[in-house]
């Protein structure tokens, strides 16, 4: 490793622009003759729509036009789409209700965009939109998912009787129940997993230009993969063929999943631009945001899991159901089934498994995937499961899970995935060492003096990332191809631009992708510039989710760099009369192995350039592209434990200490990763402790739509983590990189969850264990009473 | 309509502008200073920080009228020429952000708790402080 290659703590070259106030996000944008959207949204979470009466509106100052679903229609555009294909288990598809960007003749959440106005500024907009009107004839509504299924609930889409959208199994339902039916314990929980709202701080926004000269439209959009916006907005909703769309996702400030998918609003203001002749802008609102970025997590789950005499695991029977809410999303079908179930075997060898999942519609905002994405949902089952079978065992929680872990690899489980590579003792061991596990007693004794309830509770996580192998995907429904592209560029002057299809929100990838081509090409990073996030510069990439840019991205970066490097070898090899075999590439220089005789990295480049000695036959130009197709997922896994102090008077929970262990293959940037982790682990943290999307049973309104209704955790919520890696390379991609970027929310909500549920005693306690859940729980356990 | 001027970053600038027009629309939309960023609706994500005459203020819910004749310094007025702050310095050393959006607001908010604290900032202080600033901690 050089100091700014592979593995070093480089400081980032992306933070410079963002500590001075130069990054430039899409609402930063702006182009003559702007104008401002505003939707018009339902109030009612189901309710019929009448009519729609813009009259009013359309003479109010600044208004340039006031648009509807019926002429969204009118004109061509293609509803929403879900792009994974899911077939219920009798092999009928999914019931995939029409999902059109302005709804026309039905509003299905609240928040839902029924239409738009266009003004030349936002308050003109804004108050335009409150003047069309609507005329709203109320339905009966639905918001939870187990309430959806019930026989009378209202009906929300017509082609989804019961609400039901798929009825989907995975595993041996046989061999799973026999296991259980012959079992010497088995452990049985009730789990919900709490619906989450993403809250990327930087809002969605959308800036949409038409040009009608060209017939070209441009399209600035908070995205996370701006050329699958591109597809689909082209193919799909047929706003402009690809040629005639340019995407454009600048800086885009965080996105956790939520910006994956492409909204009603991109689609509308594209079409606004053209229609109204001017060009048009949109930025929600935080209370917009938590009506219509598609929300995270929310199912309900039964699950039992069946030990053998010698504390085995025999047998896994988990049934869940999932809440998609009133549409469904882009990835929707795909989370809670090749994205959940698939994980079920956690950490373990667990022969028999079986999983039955029921995706429902609500009258609730859409459901996507979300930091995690299904994972998160499997390990809080598995977790939580086995924790909770050691107690009833009394056996030590560590021991039962070592006794259960997977240790040769590759391992198949049931349920489709093949683990490659992985040592879940190392990273057991690794945060039972960080955490001091074995001194627990102790703190808890000396916790108890001071009139605090100590708990300590682990979690052993793995994961799917490196998104995914083409074929595979392809078998199991999904509608696209999950490679990625890259090209790299070497200017005459030996400085390199690389292109990428991934895209970087907070990732660092400007940094981790540099110091790949830096530890390759021996030249520096200053040298290296990467460019993301433009259908203009980059060619095709299918984008940054899924913890998929290190593994998938940066392959296929390497890729391309084999092919730069083949071809400067074979030139220099020329120049100096050598043996291409001989050749070394290293700090700025091309060396002759053995000899006194190198170029300098530039000379070569210039001479690929100049083109005035190159090998017989060779074209000119250094400038490669490839494009890389895992031929794995990568299973990234790790070890956390919590430890907590519940205040027994108000059921207060301090996390008191927090340690991860995670084996994330190879690292490119230990900081970037560390600081990933810490990400990762305060979400899950907020999931567990003070993150709960409520919605109003009765009437489908959003309850929790602010920061004041919606806590988020801050500063002082968490503690300093004790964050370390163990590591075995991944197999199945060139640089042996696993993916990080979501693992701390998968692992801390089961390790938080089990730490208070040993503090006070009850098991039972639903996320997110707020202060009053707490102490209501501790009111009713053993732990109590025994202290009266 | 409000007249306003005030010096934003060491310039005087002066505008006519609509009464409602928030501190934070003005630096963006009439000045162009796009770093001072707004996250929500609330006064509560603290993305819109600025210093006004050396005080941090949420500039969201503040009206460009009511600082008329005051001394405002925003993320772009910051660093002292292609000198960084230090603060500033200190976010990229210890990798204290990811996106970048609520940055500007932080390191606003820092700086002014720092100037109040005279330098005997503890961890427990610094975290309790940022009780106005939310971010989606590292990982965006
Ligand atoms: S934008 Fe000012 S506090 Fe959120």
């Amino acid at each position: 490793m050089g100091v700014e290659g592979i593995g070093a703590r480089v400081p980032r070259k992306e933070d410079k622009r963002f500590i001075t106030g130069k990054g430039r996000y899409t609402d930063d944008m702006s182009v003559a003759g702007m104008c401002k959207a505003a939707f018009v949204r339902s109030p009612h979470a189901h309710a019929k729509i009448a009519g729609i009466d813009t009259a009013a509106a359309e003479k109010m100052p600044g208004v340039i036009a006031v648009l509807t679903g019926g002429q969204l229609k009118e004109d061509g555009i293609g509803d929403i789409i879900c792009g994974w294909m899911i077939h219920s288990k009798d092999g009928s598809p999914m019931n995939m209700g029409a999902n059109p960007a302005l709804a026309v003749d039905t509003a299905r959440h609240v928040g839902q965009a029924v239409a738009v106005v266009i003004a030349e500024t936002q308050a003109q907009a804004r108050e335009a939109a409150d003047a069309v009107n609507v005329n709203w004839q109320e339905l009966p509504a639905v918001a939870s998912a187990d309430a959806a299924l019930a026989a009378g609930a209202p009906q929300i889409h017509e082609n989804a009787p019961n609400n039901l959208i798929y009825d989907w199994e995975i595993g041996d339902a046989a061999a799973a129940d026999a296991a259980i039916a012959g079992a010497a314990h088995v452990t049985k929980l009730e789990i919900s997993n709490n619906r989450l709202v993403p809250n990327a701080m930087e809002p969605r926004a959308a800036l949409a230009d038409y040009n009608a000269a060209e017939d070209h439209y441009t399209l600035w959009t908070t995205s996370q993969n701006p050329h699958v916006a591109r597809l689909v907005l082209s193919a799909f909703y047929q706003v402009a063929p690809e040629h005639k769309l340019r995407v454009i996702a600048p800086d885009v400030g965080g996105g956790f999943g939520s910006k994956i998918y492409i909204y009603p609003e991109e689609i509308v203001c594209l079409w606004a631009s053209k229609k109204a002749g001017v060009p048009v802008k949109w930025t929600a609102d935080r209370t917009e945001a938590f009506l219509t970025d598609a929300h995270g997590r929310d199912h309900i789950t039964t699950a039992e899991m069946a030990f053998d005499a010698n504390n085995k695991m025999i047998g896994l029977k988990v049934d869940t159901i999932a809440n998609f809410g009133a549409y469904m999303s882009l990835f929707s079908s795909a989370v809670p089934t090749y994205l959940y179930a698939t994980l079920l075997s956690g950490q373990y060898v667990i022969p028999a498994i079986h999983c039955n999942v029921r995706a429902v519609y609500t009258n609730t905002t859409p459901v996507d995937a979300y930091r995690g994405a299904g994972r998160p949902e499997a390990c809080y089952v598995m977790e939580r499961l086995v924790e909770t079978a050691a107690r009833e065992l009394g056996v030590s929680p560590a021991e039962l899970r070592r006794a259960n872990f997977v240790g040769e690899f590759p391992y198949q489980t049931p349920v489709i995935m093949a683990y490659d590579a992985g040592d879940f003792d190392a990273s057991l061991n690794a945060a039972m060492a960080g955490a001091d596990y074995a001194g627990f007693a102790g703190r808890k004794a000396e916790a108890e003096a001071r009139g605090k309830l100590r708990g300590i509770g682990m979690a052993c996580y793995i994961e799917a990332c490196g998104i995914a192998p083409s074929q595979a995907v392809g078998s199991l429904g999904a509608g696209v191809g999950l490679w990625e592209s890259a090209e790299v560029r070497v200017n005459p002057v030996g400085t390199i631009e690389v292109l990428t299809g991934s895209h970087s929100h907070g990732q660092g990838h400007e940094t981790t992708f540099a110091q790949l081509v830096a530890e390759r090409l021996g030249v520096g990073l200053d040298s290296v510039q990467i460019v993301h996030g433009d259908t203009d510069k980059v060619q095709f990439g299918m984008g940054t989710y899924g913890s998929r840019s290190g593994a998938v991205g940066m392959s296929a970066i390497s890729k391309a760099i084999d092919k730069v490097e083949a071809k400067a070898k074979k030139i220099a090899a020329h120049l100096m009369e050598a043996a291409e075999g001989d050749i070394e590439i290293a700090d700025g220089e091309v060396r002759v192995a053995g000899t006194d005789k190198k170029l300098g990295w530039h000379e070569v480049c210039l001479a690929a350039y100049t083109a005035h000695n190159l090998p017989e036959g060779m074209e000119p130009g250094l400038k490669e592209g490839a494009f890389y197709d895992p031929a794995n997922f990568t299973f990234p896994a790790g070890c956390y434990i919590c430890e907590v102090e519940v205040d027994p008077g108000t059921g207060h929970t301090d996390i008191v200490q927090f340690v991860a262990a995670d084996d994330f293959g190879r690292i490119i940037n230990p900081m970037i990763v560390e600081g990933q982790v810490h990400g990762g682990v305060v979400q899950g943290i907020g999931q567990a402790l003070l993150e709960g999307c409520q919605y109003d049973p009765e009437t489908g309104q959003l309850v929790t739509a602010t920061y004041n209704d919606y806590p988020m955790p801050r500063a002082d919520d968490v503690p300093s983590f004790d964050v370390s890696t163990t590591e075995t390379l991944c197999p199945n991609n060139p640089l042996g990189i696993k993916g990080c970027g979501e693992a701390g929310a998968i692992g801390s909500p089961p390790a938080v969850i089990n730490a208070i549920t040993d503090a006070i005693g009850n098991n039972d306690l639903t996320m997110p264990a707020t202060a009053e859940k707490v102490w209501r729980a501790l009111s009713a356990s053993a732990v109590a009473q025994a202290a009266e | 309509m409000a007249n306003v001027s005030m010096t934003v970053n060491g310039r005087a600038v002066e505008r006519t502008v609509e009464d409602r027009t928030l501190l934070v629309q003005f630096l963006r939309e009439d000045l162009g200073l796009t770093g001072t960023h707004v996250g929500c609706d609330t006064s509560q994500c603290g993305a819109c920080v600025v210093h006004i005459d050396g005080k941090a203020v949420k500039s969201c819910t503040t009206l460009a009228a009511q600082v008329d004749g005051a001394s405002i310094t925003t993320i772009e007025g910051l660093a002292n020429g292609v000198d960084l702050h230090p603060v500033q310095a200190a976010f990229k050393e210890h990798h204290g952000l990811q996106c970048g959006f609520c940055t500007p607001g932080m390191i606003m908010a820092a700086v002014d708790m720092i100037e109040r604290h005279g330098g005997k900032l503890d961890e427990k202080t610094v975290r309790e402080e940022l009780e106005g600033n939310r971010e989606r901690h590292h990982g965006c």
